[in-house]
């Protein structure tokens, strides 16, 4: 009977596992969404918790050159005032804790988890007002990339490059490439002005404008050009280099093959 | 079916008749038969002038593409095209337009990067042309004249580069612009008024485009393909040289003949070229203006630069120490500037009047149509190791912040080394180059006189080891005692019994050309050393 009634279609043959594939998704389903709430407790920026723990990792790894108290030393400056943004992007891309001393600090590994630092710059922050880590509807594009390329040829296209390539200051000093930057580090930046980079405080550029650029910024990363390899988009002197280099080079060797004589 | 067998031999001579038909038109025959049956030697060096006429003719060929759909008009327009990151931009219609081209154009980029690439070929080729004649000494009589048109050339195409790169009207295009518009400021008097002519008006303007439009499209590609056609004739008159070798003399050319061996090698070899520029267009993103966006004057990016050719210039002028320009009798004197184009011109103007300044030092009149090896005239040779250094310093001083950036330098230091460089490198170069010379003849002289080590050691009677010395064959030593030397000329007093000053200068000049020389292994030289051998 049970037989005759599958076959009659009331209930089709992979009906059991369609049942068993739906249970585990929800299931699965259930445990992700659990398990992702329960990792989204970041640490809450007025936390008392946070702050401790933040001052903990602070008095470990910064204290030395910014002082017990953040109050500077002769090797590093004071941080009271530069915000949770400063301290989300020095510690964040691994310009801090600084490698040596030099031009500029270099980017390295990232020392430190996310949560640990978040708590240094809320630890940070704590201490005195500043700018803030910027909100997620500012930093993952969604704005008016044609605005922000033009804001960005005019106010950072100098030290940075048209196609955000990089490119040199003095004495060593130099803009990085904004090739894989993120768009909350590039934003942190903007607001902090970190190394030799001038501050673009909200006056300057509004956060819509900065959140225009970032997208101007990421629509660049994600859509390779065009026309094909960039040759690192430094312009003229690569293009030259390849074109005597690879070009001539190939046509060189045909020549060479051309007149070569025959066996 | 029998009209076609009778047929048959008609149409197999069907090219002959064809050739009547025109021959009888056109008396052709008489100069296919000369053109065709002359000789051209084979060596890969002397392609490197067709690399320049071909590459030249892809740019004529995507060129004319292109001005299908440039448009060269300063108009304000919004631009509407797929690039997003430009929507609604204000821009010039020949930046929308070469959007346009780029993005909206099936195959428009592809040409539009062909054209670009060839260009910086064709410059490069008769960069690379021009050493090949300087080193081998090619520009000798009856050629001078034949190294100046082929100079102003050189000097045409960077003007047909720099037209053509200035079109889009992009901000890397317009910041070239201006450091020319500034450059020409800087002339005394007259700087302030050329400008005014050559922008209408103040810089920018709503001329310029329009202007070097015309200027690239027309004029200079017109003068460029009537100095190939007359650059050509004079290689015909000429006949084209070559290197010693045994039955080669002053009165003949050796080498395959035109027809049919050497047109259809070099007709492939319009393909090979064309083929490898297509490849480098179709692979390799050039001037991508999307990046740099409209020309507005007042953003300049990082890593501003002109194409390959101009460097060299732009490299003169970042190697200016600061504080050159002062103000005298109410007026600025930009010496910044002056010092640069002064020098450049010197320096070009030198390239162009080598020849006659070589033939003046040696005094030979004669014809020359058998090439030096480059060791065998090492002052020339210096020469122009010690000019391509200098060249080539300007030129790395034109991407002095991309060595600073790719090396992890200062730019301080980057610049400090290169202004260094300028004055000290050619010198290095000039002696460096010359000793290496004159130590390569040493040793061509040492091969003929004994020649090769074999490897072979023979222990004689007496149990004294020796290694064996393999004789060149007379077909190498001929390529290798066949050169000219000449002695530095002495100084006589003329008719009237007087030394002349210029007479004094061309005595030191010839005793600084050919004071070191080595001389060709004479005959008498080359049977004292067989005796001692045998």
């Amino acid at each position: 009977m049970n037989r005759s009634k599958r076959r009659t279609g009331r209930r089709h043959p992979l009906a059991t596992a369609a049942l068993l594939a739906l249970g585990l998704v929800f299931t699965g389903g259930a445990y992700a969404a659990f398990s992702t709430t329960t990792a989204q407790a970041e640490p809450s920026p007025t936390s008392q918790e946070t702050i401790e723990e933040g001052g903990k990792l602070f008095q470990a790894n910064c204290a030395t050159c910014h002082g017990l108290e953040a109050q500077g030393t002769n090797d590093g400056p004071s941080l009271i005032g530069v915000g949770a943004a400063a301290v989300d992007f020095q510690v964040g891309t691994g310009r801090m804790p600084m490698q040596m001393q030099g031009p500029q600090a270099e980017q390295k590994p990232v020392q430190f988890t996310d949560e640990q630092v978040k708590q240094l710059a809320y630890y940070v922050a704590s201490l005195g007002p500043g700018p803030d880590i910027p909100a997620d509807s500012l930093v993952n594009g969604g704005g008016d990339a044609a605005n922000g390329a033009e804001l960005f040829r005019i106010n950072c296209a100098m030290c940075h490059n048209v196609a955000g390539a990089g490119g040199a200051l003095t004495e060593g000093k130099f803009a990085p490439p904004l090739t894989d930057v993120s768009g909350v580090h590039i934003y942190e930046a903007m607001v902090t002005g970190p190394q030799n980079m001038p501050v673009f405080n909200d006056l300057n550029i509004s956060p819509e404008d900065k959140r225009d650029i970032i997208t101007y910024l990421q629509y660049v990363q994600d859509n390779r050009s065009p026309g094909g390899f960039e040759l690192g988009s430094l312009g003229p002197v690569a293009e030259g280099l390849f074109i005597w280099i690879f070009g001539l080079g190939a046509i060189v060797a045909i020549t060479v093959w051309i007149t070569a004589k025959s066996n | 079916m029998s009209t076609a067998t009778t047929r048959e031999p008609q149409r197999r001579t069907f090219t002959a008749a064809a050739s009547n038909y025109i021959d009888e038109r056109t008396s052709v025959s008489t100069f296919v038969k000369e053109l065709g049956r002359k000789a051209f030697p084979d060596h890969w060096s002397f392609l490197l002038g067709e690399v320049a006429l071909f590459s030249f003719l892809v740019i004529l060929i995507t060129g004319t593409f292109l001005t299908f759909f440039f448009q060269a008009s300063m108009a304000e327009v919004e631009y509407d095209g797929s690039y997003v990151p430009l929507k609604g931009v204000e821009m010039s219609v020949a930046m929308a337009s070469t959007l346009d081209i780029s993005f909206d154009l099936r195959g428009g980029l592809f040409v539009r990067q062909m054209h670009h690439w060839a260009a910086l070929m064709f410059v490069a080729a008769i960069g690379l042309h021009m050493l090949r004649i300087f080193f081998t000494g090619a520009f000798r009589k009856p050629r001078e004249l034949n190294w100046v048109i082929g100079f102003v050339m050189f000097i045409l195409a960077m003007g047909e580069g720099f037209t053509g790169y200035s079109l889009p009207d992009d901000l890397l295009s317009g910041n070239g612009l201006r450091i020319i518009d500034g450059m020409i400021k800087g002339i005394p008097l007259i700087g302030t008024w050329t400008s005014f002519l050559l922008f209408g008006g103040e810089f920018p303007g709503t001329a310029i485009v329009g202007r070097l439009y015309t200027l690239h499209i027309l004029l200079l590609p017109v003068i460029l393909l009537a100095l190939i056609a007359l650059h050509l004739m004079f290689v015909v008159v000429h006949k084209h040289t070559q290197y010693a070798a045994p039955g080669r003399t002053q009165q003949n050319a050796v080498g395959p003949p035109i027809l049919p061996i050497y047109a259809a090698k070099a007709g492939g070899f319009f393909f090979l070229v064309f083929g490898v520029l297509a490849l480098i267009a179709s692979l390799f993103t050039i001037n991508p203006i999307w990046n740099y966006g409209p020309y507005d004057p007042s953003p300049v990016s990082a890593g501003t630069q002109p194409d390959w050719y101009i460097g060299f210039a732009d490299g003169a002028l970042r190697l200016i120490p600061p504080g050159w320009e002062f103000v005298l009798f109410d007026r600025t004197w930009s010496f910044n500037i002056l010092v640069p184009l002064v020098g450049l011109g010197l320096f070009i103007a030198t390239v162009l009047i080598y020849p006659f300044v070589e033939a003046w030092v040696t005094g030979d009149k004669r014809e020359h149509h058998i090439v030096d090896r480059p060791r065998n005239n090492p002052t020339r040779t210096a020469i122009g190791a010690a000019g391509v250094t200098f060249y080539a310093v300007l030129w790395a001083a034109a991407a002095s912040d991309i060595i600073a950036t790719h090396f992890k330098l200062t730019m301080e230091g980057v610049i400090h080394s290169l202004q260094a460089l300028l004055f000290l490198g050619p010198i290095v170069a000039y002696f460096v180059a010359k000793r290496v010379c004159i130590a390569l003849q040493k040793k061509d002289r040492e091969i003929v006189l004994h020649g090769y080590e074999s490897g072979r050691i023979v222990k004689l009677p007496g149990g004294e080891f020796i290694e064996v010395h393999q004789p060149l064959d007379e077909y190498d030593r001929w390529k290798l005692v066949s050169y000219e030397s000449y002695e530095p000329l002495m100084i006589r007093p003329n008719a009237r019994g007087k030394i002349t000053v210029g007479q004094r200068l061309r005595a030191g000049m010839s005793r600084w050309f050919f004071e070191d020389r080595i001389a060709p292994v004479t005959k008498g030289e080359l049977e004292a050393a067989h005796h001692d051998h045998h």
